[in-house]
Formats: structure tokens, sequence, C-alpha cells
């Protein structure tokens, strides 16, 4: 049996050079390849992963989202005080429908442009957060005592509990993105809008059941966030609608819609993580990874274009 | 009615049709010229306006990007940058020589977008965004996350000249706009701008050189984010390492919110110029009513949510027309 490496390199050429990139860094910094570190660097990641996981839906649709934790994570922890936690976590996961649902109407429903209406919608909840909040902090009650630390804190059998939550959403949310008739639908809109509708699927349906996928699980890591933190404030995430849609383009979903996968989302999402966790051991200072962050997703991508057309340039 | 009226009118409708920021405008205006006896006084405007001239000068840039079809979210951290080096070089190699410095360091990062996306033909959105992110790397390396201070007041004056009512920064941004209004309309450059970003195949096939213009324009919008840049370092006399962060926003935003089509090939400089004082009409308006901030959040995304509904109404009537 022969290997054709080119075409390996083509369609594992990430992975190589993500297990390139550990290996230089194991070189360099003690510690980095130890399960502690690895599960350290899961965890951290978790949060952004988690809400990657929904907003992958929306961009297989070719279509983007700017996911906004900071509402929902000031309402799990304000809630938490005033309903307990399960009236919280369930709210939580109520509002996170409910925005992703007004996304989903505005891009989905009147076709406004996806960009814009996620912009509008991020300078609307920053508002309704400091509406909301009264402009002050919020801090869990009771911070020892609740069960509700479980979801940022906790672990199971050695294991972090967010890190079980992104790895196991990743599960679900790869079978409903692959196997399941709605995950089908989603690539077949991303892949050609036209066509997809000829065929009798209701493109504008699922355009917006995509953006609901990516409110719940941006209500799910505002869960995680809350825990962790066991308080919120106006603040609290700002910047992570970025990172997550880094992480995505890194994984190599292209923005266009029609392709993608959650595992090349969780292989982004990580390197990402992996890239801060690294430079941090290595010594430099937290910004040097933003640096390395720009070459990274550029080469990346345009290794991935690269690859697909057979040649360097456009 | 003679035909030569009726055309007139006709014209002037189709131009407020196109144009129907400055009907939203000249709402708010109004509204907030009731509501306030503040709003409508000289002094008030002429803040008003220098305020809005540096989220005015980054969206004159984003307009020939996104004319061109492409967007750029590399700006806000490239005014920071260009801040920074303008006057942290100053101590070493004087006030105009550092402010140069800003300058081109604007123009080469335009430029490096540009290339990046000409050569790669990867989305301007993912080179961007790398932007973003990397180049407030660079800002961070550069000033060690100090805000940079300046030594000689002196620099802080350059920008206190006036002519009326109207300050120099934002007497900058209208001749910016006036000058990049007419490069669209008036030169081929502009002209091919256009046609790219409305069907970049047919401009391919009708031997446009895509690329040049691609370039151009991206270095364009980096130089005009360093100018933006270069002056909010002397209005403030610091560069704050965080400056204009998420202000890549708000120019999208004041630019869509003028009628600029973000799929290109639509837009002009006057809707721009419409659109950013729109916004800050809005953020002063709320403002001097005291209310409070959130109120004026939501009222931008919801202005914001409204344009595009109104944008596809008219679009929708000219198509049926």
């Amino acid at each position: 049996m022969t290997i054709d490496w080119q075409q390996a390199l083509r369609r594992h050429g990430l992975i190589a050079a993500f297990g390139l990139f550990l290996a230089v860094v194991a070189v360099g910094a003690d510690g980095f390849l130890t399960l502690g570190n690895i599960l350290d660097v899961l965890r951290q990641v978790s949060i952004t992963g988690t809400i990657a996981l929904g907003v992958t839906f929306v961009v297989v649709t070719g279509r983007l989202d700017l996911s906004v934790l900071t509402l929902l994570t000031v309402i799990v922890v304000d809630q938490h005080n005033v309903v307990g936690p399960v009236g919280a976590v369930a709210l939580t996961l109520l509002a996170g429908l409910a925005i992703g649902a007004v996304n989903g109407v505005l891009v989905g429903l009147l076709r406004l442009n996806a960009l814009i209406v996620t912009l509008a919608m991020l300078s609307l909840l920053q508002g309704v957060t400091l509406w909301y909040s009264g402009g002050s902090n919020v801090n869990v009650a009771g911070a020892g005592e609740t069960w509700f630390a479980v979801f940022g804190r906790g672990t199971l059998f050695g294991v972090p509990v967010p890190v079980l939550i992104f790895l196991g959403g990743a599960v679900v949310a790869s079978f409903f993105l692959k196997r399941t008739e709605f995950g089908r639908a989603v690539h077949a809109v991303g892949g050609n809008e036209t066509a997809s509708r000829f065929s009798g699927i209701a493109t504008a349906r699922t355009v917006a059941a995509a953006y609901v996928v990516s409110g719940l699980a941006t209500a799910i890591a505002a869960i995680i966030m809350g825990s962790r933190v066991m308080g919120a404030q106006n603040t609290i995430g700002q910047g992570y609608e970025l990172t997550v849609l880094a992480g995505i383009i890194l994984g190599g979903t292209s923005l266009m819609g029609g392709s993608g996968s959650i595992w090349r989302t969780v292989i982004g999402i990580t390197m990402l993580g992996f890239i801060q966790n690294g430079l941090l051991l290595l010594g430099y200072e937290y910004y040097v990874q933003w640096l390395v962050s720009w070459v990274v997703i550029i080469a990346a991508v345009w290794l991935d274009l690269a690859a697909k057309r057979g040649r360097v340039l456009a | 009615m003679t035909a030569l009226a009726a055309r007139t009118r006709g014209a002037a409708a189709d131009w407020l049709l196109r144009n129907h920021i400055w009907l939203f405008l000249a709402l708010a205006v109004a509204v907030f010229s009731m509501a306030s006896p503040y709003f409508l006084t000289v002094n008030n405007l002429s803040n008003v306006l220098t305020q809005a001239a540096f989220i005015g000068i980054l969206a004159v840039g984003m307009t020939m990007v996104m004319i061109n079809g492409e967007i750029d979210l590399s700006v806000g951290a490239t005014l920071a940058l260009a801040s920074a080096l303008a006057i942290g070089l100053q101590p070493a190699i004087g006030v105009w020589p550092a402010v140069f410095a800003g300058f081109l360091s604007g123009v080469a990062l335009g430029a490096l977008n540009g290339t990046l996306v000409a050569l790669s033909g990867m989305h301007s959105f993912i080179v961007t965004l790398g932007g973003l992110i990397g180049i407030r790397g660079l800002v961070f390396v550069y000033t060690g996350e100090q805000a940079l201070m300046i030594e000689d007041f002196a620099y802080t004056e350059i920008p206190e000249v006036y002519l009326g009512p109207l300050s120099l920064t934002a007497l900058i941004f209208l001749a910016l706009a006036a000058l990049f209004q007419w490069v669209l309309t008036g030169t081929r450059h502009g002209r091919e701008t256009y046609a790219v970003g409305d069907n970049i195949a047919a401009a391919h096939d009708a031997g446009i050189r895509i690329k040049r213009h691609k370039i151009i324009n991206f270095t364009i919008c980096g130089a005009l984010a360093a100018i933006a840049g270069i002056l909010l370092s002397m209005r403030l006399g610091t560069a704050e390492p965080n400056a204009g962060r998420i202000w890549e926003l708000w120019t999208i935003i004041a630019v869509v919110l003028g009628g600029t089509r973000l799929a290109g090939g639509y837009g002009s400089m006057w809707m721009t110029v419409g659109g950013v004082l729109t916004l800050a009409v809005l953020r002063n308006g709320l403002r001097l009513l005291n209310t409070p901030n959130y109120v004026e959040l939501m009222v931008m995304g919801s202005v914001l949510i409204l344009a595009l509904g109104l944008d596809r109404v008219l679009a929708a009537r000219k198509g049926a027309a």
C-alpha cells in the first residue's frame, strides 16, 4: 500500500502543523505536554470553545454571529441569588434561546445582513446588560455552599467539568451537524442557497435554527463562565466574539459556508489555547500570543486555500 | 407644472431616496433641538463635529474598502499603533518625523492587508481579523502596556486651529471625505473600485486590475486610520495601548447606516458623512438629555437594524420600479 503524502498533507495539514508546534514548544518548556497542563489548556478554552460549537452552525450556513456572552453571564449570576441555581440555569438557557431567535428572525426570515445584525445586537445587548445590572458587579451569594460552582470549578474523575461540557457538547453538536436532517440542511444552505431552496429545504428556517443553536451554546458557555468566576461584571467576556471566530477560521471552516465541521472548530480553538499557554510557559508576555495568532491564522488559512486550489497565489 | 420642474423635483426626490440618511439626520437634529436648549448651539455642534471626526476619518477609508467589496476590521488597532508611534518616537527623532513614522505605519499595515487579500485570495474579514488581533499585539509590544505621555504640550495645541466653528480635526475629516468622493467619481481608480465591488467576475473580464485596486484601497484605509490616530494623540496628549478598541465596529456601523452596502459596488462619501454625523448627533443628543448610557447603546443598535430594514425596503422598491 502506498500513501499519497500530498493528499494526506492536504487533508490533515492542520493537524500536522499543530503537532509540529506542540513538539517545538515541548522542547523549550518543561511541563507543557503533561496531562495537568493539557487539562488546564482545555479548561481555559472551554468557554470560547463551547460558544464556537454553536457559532460553527451559523458559519456553515454562510452567515456570521458575534455571540455575546456578557448579558447571559450577568443573568445567570444575578438570578442565582433570586431563584436559585436550577432556576438561574433554566432562565439563562431560555434567554440564550431567545437572543438566538431574535438573530434568527432578523437574519433568517427577514434576510438582513448577518454581520450588521449581530453588530447591532452587540450594541443593543451591551445596553440591556447595563440596564439589567444597573452598572454594578454582581456576585454569587454564599459561593461556598451552592452546587452552582460545579459547572466552572468541579472535576469528575480528575477531569474539569467545563472540559467535559465542552467535549461532550462537541460530540452532540458533531452528531447534529453531520448525521441529522437539520445538519445536512445547514450544509446545503451554506453550499448553495438557491439550489437548496429549490430542493425543498426551508432555508430561512434552517438559518434561523442555526442562530438558535448558537444562542443555546452561548448560554451554556455563560453558565460555565458565571460558575467559574462566581460573579459577573458588565464587561465579562467582551472580545470573546472575535476569538471564537478566529478559532473557527483557524480550524479551516470557510466563512463562505457549506463546509466545516465541529472537530475542525475544536482543533482551531484548542490550537489558540495551546499557543497562548505555550508562549506563557516559554516566558513571553501575554500579548505576544496576539502576534503569533496573527501569523498562524493567516498562514493556516492561506495554506488551506492553496492546498484546495493547487497553487499558492490567487 | 413644466416638465423641467417635474424633472428637478424627481431628481431631488431621487437624491433623497438614495441618501435617506440625511433625512434621518435632519429629523434627529430637529427632535434634539426641541428637546434640549443646549443642542442647537454653535459650541455644541462644533464639538459634535470634532468628536465625529475620528470615527469619520476611519469611515472614509472604510467606505473605499467596502465599495470595493471588502472589509477592514483592523482600523482601530492601526489607529492605536500610529498614535503610539507619533508620541513614543518624539524624544528620539523629533515631533514631525515621529508623526510621519506613525503615518507610515498605517500605510504599511494597510498595504500589508491589501497585499495579503489580493495575493492569497483570502476573505478580507479573515485577513483583517488577524490584523485586529496582531496589530494590537504590536501596540502592546511597542508600548509595553503603558500609556505613552507627551513631554512637550505644544504638541496638543497643533489641532487647536479653528475656521469659524470648525476645528482643524473636523476640517480634515470633511476635506478627506470630499477628496475621496472626488477619487470615487472623478478618477479611473474610483470608477473601477465600484466595478470590482459590484461584480468582480465582470470586472475581471473587462480587464480591470482587481488586485491593484484592492491594494490601493486597503492602503488608503490604513493611511486614514493612521491620520485619525495621530489626530487623537494630539487631542489627548497620550497614547493609550487600548485606544480605538471596537472602533472598527462603530466605523462599520456608521458606514452601513449611511447606506453604503457591505456587499460592495454601491455607496458614496456623502452617505458616509451622513451616517457618521447621525451617530454623533444621536450620541450627543441623548447625552444632553441625560439619558443613561444603556439607552444610548440600545438606541444605536435599534437604529442600525431599522436602517438596514429601510435599506431593504427601498432597494426592493427600486428593483420593482
